[in-house]
């Protein structure tokens, strides 16, 4: 399967122009494979994951937590689900028509593009000045504690590793792949539509050579079916059982001092009085 | 031994005889089927060498797809009808006489002799850069040749352009439109009736195709029904050439009159954007009014709201606006002088 479309350009060269659209089978049958072998492992082969027990410090934090810890505020769920629904308008405005869905769907994308930048560039500002901006970032600590779990998983020996800040590792690693896929579309598409009819630009299709702007698009497309196994990787967690606690905290914006203590680290997530509040690397963050 | 590369690509020719046999084929080769009528679109892509199918589906003795029947409830033509049969046929000039007229107004003689109805609705955009071989967005590139700061434009779209501005240089398909013609199509999950006016689709719903045809759709026949029959019809064409050309802009209307008021139009234009348009806008005005150059006057300045045109098309904008005028009021610029 060819994995670029190439063309030759009015001059004789040969010029990218798309990705081949037989990749967005890749992406779904990728991520539908992946949530396959994740759903087995942890079913039958995973064993539980056990936590160091918390220090005299830890536990004195601990008794601090009150009975509901906000866990994202109103404007970063505002900033999610507002990402959410112009990106899930992206991807069927995008590969809807290329599997055979024929409709008007070019107006409807770069809409839906215009939403998610800026709601993107709010969140950048936002997390920035408002948040704390460290917290989604994997650091020593995390490192060291995915190494501990995977010794463990194989039945090595190795230390329980320690609970999690506001963000396990995971969720921060996730969060870095679609920090960029998410700057590779939006910075592709906002050039992208100084090809088509907005209000925003004068047209103007020779902005760059016929290869740069291939690439672009072939960068746009490989972001974007990116997206679809990452989104259905996200989805496939937001549902799983042990983490619905999370899902439903991105709609109410709280979670239990329960459900805090079982999985975060009071030391690195430092909240008080049901909000959360700066810890020993700043403040808290929400994706 | 010299080899001589000057020709039309090779292909495997099918020349089947009855439509389900067609069918298995296009069936049987999906896209890469071509399906060739008259083949006077097709043979200007193969002899250019754009366009190379592997496999070629002849219509050419598919007999039960040239049949015209005229009955009381209206008019069905086959396909493969050629526009001499159509313009020729008696049932047709006398009922439904804008479509003979729309199809004389078709290219030449010869050329309405061998080609047909059928491939005159399904034929492909004539954009020079597209029909050039230049990757641009119809031919599955990203961009547009002709709507660029240097693009030549003069025949592209003033209208409903997205991305692709090349127009449908189709004659008889407002003539169609304006009669409310039905188009027969029959495919792998069987026969669909499409309105003529569903049948071409725009660059915003699928920027490589003209119509709704799919890969192993065929258009088996085109039904008129008798609700326009005898109606006042006007039909006019503008070309660069009177004697051979694609419209700039061509007109079709369909109108029945009560009294001196109109009481029920239809109207379309082509050769301003990427499909033929219906203009419901202003059949919905112009109803129930005097048909009288006010009217008109107000129906060719609604027609033209939301035009666009590019560097070199901004003369289609008065075009248009006069040409349906015209045909609102049912009259020429000389008559109506």
């Amino acid at each position: 399967m060819k994995f670029i479309q190439w063309a030759t350009s009015p001059w004789g060269e040969k010029i990218p122009t798309h990705i081949s659209w037989g990749l967005i089978w890749v992406a779904i049958i990728a991520g539908a494979l992946f949530l396959i072998v994740h759903a087995i492992y942890v079913g039958f082969v995973a064993r539980p994951e056990a936590t160091a027990p918390m220090d005299s410090k830890q536990a004195a934090a601990a008794a601090r937590v009150p009975a509901r810890v906000t866990r994202h505020s109103f404007g970063a769920r505002a900033f999610h689900w507002v990402m959410a629904a112009s990106m899930f308008v992206l991807l069927v405005t995008a590969f809807l028509p290329k599997v055979g869905y024929q409709f008007d769907w070019v107006k409807l994308h770069w809409i839906a593009g215009v939403v998610l930048t800026i709601s993107v560039i709010y969140h950048i500002i936002h997390a920035t000045f408002v948040l704390d901006f460290w917290s989604i970032w994997p650091d020593s600590q995390d490192i060291g504690d995915a190494s501990k779990r995977l010794k463990r998983a194989r039945g090595q020996s190795a230390p329980a590793p320690m609970r999690a800040g506001k963000y396990p590792l995971e969720n921060k690693l996730f969060h870095l792949i679609v920090l960029l896929a998410g700057l590779s579309v939006i910075v592709t598409g906002v050039f992208m539509m100084s090809r088509v009819r907005t209000p925003f630009f004068t047209r103007d299709p020779y902005l760059f050579g016929d290869t740069t702007w291939g690439w672009m698009y072939v960068l746009h497309g490989l972001a974007g079916i990116g997206f679809v196994a990452l989104i259905m990787a996200h989805i496939y967690f937001a549902v799983r059982p042990e983490k619905l606690f999370l899902t439903k905290s991105m709609i109410v914006g709280w979670i239990t001092k329960e459900q805090f203590l079982e999985h975060h680290d009071p030391e690195r997530w430092n909240v008080e009085g049901g909000a959360s509040k700066a810890g020993p690397k700043g403040r808290e963050v929400a994706t | 031994m010299a080899v001589i590369r000057d020709v039309i690509p090779a292909f495997e020719l099918f020349q089947p005889t009855t439509t389900d046999e067609t069918l298995a084929l296009l069936a049987r080769y999906g896209q890469s089927a071509w399906v060739f009528a008259g083949g006077l679109d097709s043979m200007d892509w193969f002899a250019d060498r754009v366009k190379r199918p592997e496999f070629v589906v002849d219509l050419s003795q598919v007999k039960e797809l040239t049949r015209v029947r005229a009955g009381a409830d209206g008019v069905e033509i086959g396909a493969m009808a050629t526009l001499t049969e159509v313009v020729q046929h008696p049932a047709i000039k006398e009922k439904y006489g804008l479509l003979a007229e729309a199809a004389e107004f078709a290219a030449s003689p010869q050329i309405r002799n061998q080609g047909t109805i059928g491939g005159n609705v399904s034929q492909d955009a004539r954009c020079w850069y597209y029909r050039g071989g230049w990757p641009c967005y119809r031919a599955g590139g990203n961009i547009c040749y002709a709507d660029s700061p240097r693009g030549m434009n003069r025949e592209h779209a003033i209208l409903d352009a997205v991305r692709c501005v090349a127009v449908n240089p189709s004659d008889t398909a407002p003539a169609l439109i304006a009669l409310d013609a039905k188009m027969v199509i029959r495919g792998p999950k069987g026969e669909r009736v499409v309105d003529a006016e569903d049948y071409f689709i725009g660059p915003a719903i699928d920027i490589t195709c003209m119509t709704v045809l799919r890969p192993g759709d065929l258009l088996t026949s085109i039904r008129i029904p008798s609700t326009w029959a005898g109606s006042k019809f006007y039909f006019e064409k503008v070309r660069d050439r009177k004697v051979w050309d694609f419209p700039l802009v061509n007109v079709a209307s369909a109108v029945k009159m009560s009294g001196n008021s109109i009481q029920d139009i239809r109207l379309a234009v082509n050769a301003v954007a990427c499909r033929p348009l219906r203009l419901t806008a202003v059949e919905v005005a112009v109803k129930g009014k005097p048909r009288n150059a006010e009217t008109a006057e107000a129906a060719g300045k609604l027609a033209i709201q939301g035009a666009e045109p590019l560097q070199y098309n901004g003369y289609k904008v008065p075009l248009m606006r006069n040409l349906v005028k015209r045909a609102v009021r049912g009259m020429s610029g000389e008559e109506a002088a």
